[in-house]
């Protein structure tokens, strides 16, 4: 059966789910091409932007920083001071509203740092919808402060147990919970990921970052950056914050992977950058990069931030990179904590680890950048969720 | 007539699950041999993969056992092999999610699965709507083994309408929303749902998802042409002291409630 929108990025995406699913995609995407040509939808998601998430988020310059490093001039596009503490407040809030359209009264979500369970509790409260996340048990461990705000906000949160207990296995049960409660229950899947409509709902609902960031540093300084550089997981803020300048040639996007302890340590989540293992396949509904074995099994992966530990990359990121329109790289752990202090120290702001991915790659480029050169920077979440993670790991490198 | 066809003569059909690997490969082997001579008409021989998000607990920790024991996708193509070299005579079904199926090479999985024996193929995450590469890869071999469709519940009857015309050997009905796994309540609603899916086609319509005694069993038989029996053939002989009597035991209580 044909879909209303292009259900791949060239030879990626795709909705590769049990026949259960199929129909429940049909209806999202029907419902969300109806609610795109809506002046009411429209205005409702624009003032719930504005009113409750506090957008447009600041454009912040990072002076001391861009000083300190003495190459081009960083812009922070601070995401970090949307509600909740992070860009997914933005999808969350947009399918949110679909749900309701729907009539479903139940989401069930999957979360890796929690930043996107946060936002789909909070979604969920302000709307009057039940909330089910589900949280792999080694990443309530590592982010327990999101575990109680979900709670907080009136969400069951479910450990889940199964395969390296992280982001993949959340997913599955997700998914697993919502292939049985099909007809009550929408999925608020958090990343550019998954079947067909959902890399393309997450990416118009995050768009607003790219949109706001473009005019913003057009008015600052009358001309666009010459570079932005975002963090990619599934890639939901740097596919909002690209949505932005895709159409800008001029303007070079960058995505930063995870590359955790390094690339041949193995212990990393960089899909693009270890082709040994880093192949295309399946997995989650969409066609893309995966990290696999020979036998076609998915990798177990490693980050210090739990928000990049996937083994998968968004399909449209996988069509950008094959089109060079943009670029991929890798921070190590260790980077990403050297841009997570160095941010605190010189701008007064702590950034999500996620984020201090972006970070590192900034700081790498810009001395080698000119004075005149802009990087924007997609800060796309506050750093309080990784307060023990980056003590425990800062004391490991004795450099506290 | 093809296997899968000959199979079909005497209906309602028992068509049990059971992975490649678990407990061991050697031991499974011998219970999918046990099944297919004391009783299965079909067997659905599992493909594990590491994140099979349309499967309940029990499929997913045999599976997961199956690949800490360090199962392939070649060990179960040998396995398949095997079963015919000790002279299992009905179809063999290779079921699987799509990964690990695309790393072995499309054409070359569809190859190799023939030549060692294989009939057909379910692939629960490949809708037909992203199908064409890999029935493209079954058009290259003199066989053409059957792609099976699936449906669900969840269907809509203009879906249903068009895919089920093109569907070959026979239809997996999924009986329920949801994951695999035995459930009390499976047959309301069934002969309904049954109804409307033989209007679009003729091919057999087999039923699963839930079925966990022979009692279910016999009545699902009542209204579908095979019922499908998974998780509690893994979870009864998984859990047994001695797999291969279990099994016996397993496939003779479900054939004869079929036989009635």
């Amino acid at each position: 059966m044909p879909t209303l929108l292009p259900s791949k990025f060239g030879p990626y995406g795709g909705q590769y789910v049990p026949e259960t699913l199929m129909p429940a995609l049909t209806e999202l995407e029907a419902e969300f091409v109806t609610a795109q040509r809506d002046p009411n939808f429209q205005r409702e998601f624009n003032k719930l932007m504005a009113d409750f998430v506090g957008r447009p988020t600041p454009l912040t310059y990072a002076r001391r920083l861009s000083e300190q490093l003495g190459g081009a001039q960083i812009y922070l596009k601070r995401e970090d001071l949307a509600h909740t503490g992070a860009h997914k407040i933005n999808n969350a809030l947009g399918q949110a509203l679909l749900v309701k359209r729907m009539g479903k009264q139940r989401i069930v979500a999957e979360t890796g740092a929690g930043q996107h369970g946060v936002a789909s509790a909070t979604a969920a409260a302000l709307l009057g919808l039940e909330c089910v996340v589900y949280m792999g048990a080694v990443d309530i461990a590592r982010q327990e402060p999101n575990v109680f705000r979900m709670k907080l906000l009136g969400a069951e949160v479910r450990p889940v147990t199964s395969g390296t207990q992280t982001l993949k296995d959340a997913i599955n049960e997700a998914i697993r919970d919502w292939v049985t409660n099909v007809r009550t229950t929408h999925y608020l899947l958090g990343s550019a990921l998954g079947p067909h409509p959902y890399p393309t709902i997450v990416r118009e609902f995050q768009s607003v970052i790219g949109r706001e960031a473009r005019e913003q540093i057009l008015k600052e300084l009358g001309r666009l950056p010459d570079t932005v550089i975002a963090c990619v997981g599934g890639g939901s803020n740097a596919i909002g914050v690209f949505s932005g300048f895709v159409e800008d040639a001029d303007v070079e996007l960058i995505g930063v992977e995870a590359a955790g302890s390094g690339i041949p340590s193995g212990k990393h989540a960089a899909r693009f950058g270890d082709p040994s293992r880093g192949r295309l396949g399946v997995i989650h509904g969409t066609r893309t990069f995966v990290l696999q074995t020979e036998d076609g099994q998915i990798a177990d992966t490693h980050s210090v931030s739990a928000g990049l530990d996937y083994a998968a990359i968004g399909p449209e990121h996988a069509h950008l990179r094959d089109q060079e329109r943009a670029f991929y790289t890798s921070a190590t752990d260790e980077e990403a904590l050297n841009g997570f202090q160095t941010l605190c120290h010189t701008e007064g702001i702590i950034p999500a680890l996620e984020s201090s991915h972006a970070l590192a790659e900034a700081i790498k480029r810009a001395p080698k950048m000119r004075p005149d050169q802009i990087i924007l920077v997609n800060l796309s979440g506050r750093g309080d969720k990784d307060l023990n993670t980056v003590i425990k790991e800062i004391g490991n490198l004795g450099s506290w | 007539m093809n296997r899968i066809q000959s199979a079909f003569q005497n209906k309602p059909i028992f068509m049990p699950y059971f992975p490649v690997g678990y407990p061991d490969i050697a031991t499974s082997v011998g219970i999918l041999e046990a099944l297919a001579k004391n009783g299965a008409d079909l067997i659905e021989v599992g493909l594990s993969f590491s994140d099979p998000l349309a499967d309940g607990p029990v499929i997913q920790k045999a599976t997961q056992t199956a690949l800490e024991r360090g199962v392939t996708t070649r060990d179960v193509l040998a396995a398949v092999a095997e079963l015919r070299k000790r002279g299992v005579e009905i179809p063999l079904i290779l079921m699987g999610y799509y990964n690990p199926i695309l790393a072995y090479g499309l054409e070359k999985f569809v190859r190799d699965a023939v030549e060692a024996g294989t009939d057909g193929f379910i692939i629960p995450d490949l809708p037909p709507e992203e199908s064409a590469e890999f029935v493209g890869a079954i058009r290259e071999v003199p066989q053409q083994p059957p792609l099976i469709t699936m449906l669900a519940p969840t269907t809509s009857d203009e879906r249903m309408e068009a895919i089920a015309r093109s569907a070959q050997g026979f239809i997996y009905l999924v009986s329920v929303t949801g994951v695999t796994g035995a459930r009390k309540d499976i047959t309301t609603g069934l002969g309904k749902l049954i109804e409307r899916v033989r209007q679009h086609t003729d091919v057999p319509v087999c039923v699963g998802f839930g079925i966990g005694t022979p009692d279910q069993a016999a009545a699902v038989g009542q209204l579908a042409d095979g019922v499908i029996v998974g998780s509690a053939c893994v979870r009864e002989i998984g859990e047994s002291e001695n797999p291969i009597e279990k099994a016996i035991d397993f496939a003779r209580s479900f054939r004869d409630a079929l036989n009635g």
